[in-house]
């Protein structure tokens, strides 16, 4: 899984770290973060996409080898959250590439984090 | 001819080799992952990773590398650490090669991996490869030298004798290199370099992940970088088991002797993987100051001692 951050207010980028510490695990599936998007099978994208996020999400995406899934962490990728009627907001995750699953919550808990990867891995 | 294919493709070469190298893998993750209080991935994880990589995702190739050179390079690789793999894991298996001299050879062909991961790092054209691959060159001139000063005590203790089939027949016979003090440095030395060689922690400074992102991999993708897994397998149970060749009496695959063989394989292991684990990564600089003044003076100091017979 590879961890792209928009114009967040850090507050999902922790609790997605927190996924990855001693008491929720995430390897525990097998998954480890990445530091390539090539070796990546899951993008998650967590803050507001602003206007200067947006050639790089898709540029992210698009080097991104195929099958991708992309999670949708927080009020903000799933919706824009507080910043939806924003000057240079550009639109929630799923208005620029393709969403498996959105993880709702400002910040989603990690235990949510989790189930919502856990039931992409289930369906693939 | 039939055997000898047989020694390649089955068994002691790249079947064989990569299962159990892709065990020892799920061994080295679970234990890192106890070491930092987590429970660790499922058994058949480097299974699941590989066969996803192979059959599932898509290969990309750099726009502007050169692309033959750049898919070329894993194959390479993989066949480097298997040929390794065959020659050191024949005569540890009681089966004689009869090749007389095959030591000088292993350490040939156990360069062969690390220089293709340089050569395919810089075919990418990615300047994040670039700087991987200058690191791993550094690197391999830094252990290359140690490792070879390793194998020079390993064949002044063994009676001048370059071939590993006899190197393990003199231990059998009399005691383990490894229960005298010259055996115990060189032990010592060539845990330091197999750590190097596997690229794990002190030494990963080629594909750092926080820094230069995967470094020399970075843009491999799909079955090139599924090859370049499964000669990490391969090399992470072929080291530890030349280490055991070398130092410490090979194995007797009778009775007890093939639980002896395992504990010994997973021991080694488990203390690359502890290193790795307490260890953080240098700089390096520091890594080939360590190398060329630390470890060839204690490679030196070890084969001084095995000339008085200590």
């Amino acid at each position: 899984m590879f961890h792209f951050g928009g114009a967040s207010c850090n507050n999902c980028d922790i609790e997605i770290l927190a996924c990855l510490t001693p008491r929720y695990d995430v390897e525990r599936f097998g998954m480890l973060l990445v530091g390539s998007i090539r070796h990546a099978d899951v993008l998650l994208v967590n803050g507001s996409i602003n206007k200067k996020d947006k050639p790089r999400l898709l540029e992210i995406y698009e080097q991104a080898p195929k099958p991708v899934l992309v999670v949708a962490i927080g009020a903000c990728g799933c919706t824009g959250g507080i910043f939806a009627e924003g000057n240079t907001f550009a639109g929630p995750v799923d208005k620029i590439i393709p969403v498996d699953a959105y993880i709702p919550g400002c910040p989603p808990k990690p235990e949510a984090i989790l189930a919502g990867i856990v039931k992409l891995l289930g369906k693939n | 001819m039939g055997t000898y294919l047989f020694y390649f493709l089955v068994y002691p070469g790249f079947l064989f080799a990569a299962v159990i190298g892709a065990l020892l893998s799920w061994f080295d993750r679970k234990i890192t992952a106890r070491v930092q209080f987590r429970k660790g991935p499922p058994l058949l994880q480097p299974f699941y990773d590989f066969f996803k990589l192979l059959l599932v995702k898509e290969t990309i190739l750099p726009a502007r590398g050169a692309k033959g050179v750049f898919l070329a390079s894993p194959v390479f690789a993989v066949f480097g650490a298997t040929m390794a793999g065959v020659f050191i894991l024949l005569p540890l298996l009681n089966i004689t090669s009869g090749f007389h001299g095959d030591l000088i050879v292993i350490f040939y062909l156990l360069t062969i991996p690390s220089l293709t991961y340089v050569i395919g790092a810089l075919s990418s054209g990615n300047p994040l490869a670039a700087v991987g691959a200058s690191r791993e060159m550094k690197l391999i001139l830094s252990y290359e030298l140690t490792f070879l000063l390793v194998m020079a005590g390993i064949i002044i203790k063994a009676d001048q004798s370059i071939d590993l089939y006899q190197i393990i027949q003199i231990q059998q016979n009399g005691t383990p290199f490894i229960g005298s003090i010259s055996g115990v440095l060189l032990f010592l030395v060539a845990i330091f370099c197999l750590q190097a060689k596997l690229g794990l922690v002190p030494f990963d400074m080629p594909e750092a992940e926080t820094e230069i992102s995967d470094g020399i991999f970075i843009e491999y993708s799909g079955t090139p970088y599924a090859m370049i897994k499964l000669s990490k397998y391969i090399l992470l149970f072929i080291l530890p088991a030349f280490i055991m060749a070398l130092l410490m009496n090979g194995t007797k695959l009778e009775g007890i002797g093939i639980l002896w063989a395992v504990l010994k394989l997973v021991a080694v292991v488990l203390l690359l993987t502890l290193i790795r684990n307490t260890n953080p990564r240098v700089k390096i600089k520091q890594a080939i100051r360590f190398f060329f003044v630390w470890m060839n003076l204690l490679a030196i100091i070890a084969i001084v001692l095995a000339i008085f017979g200590l």
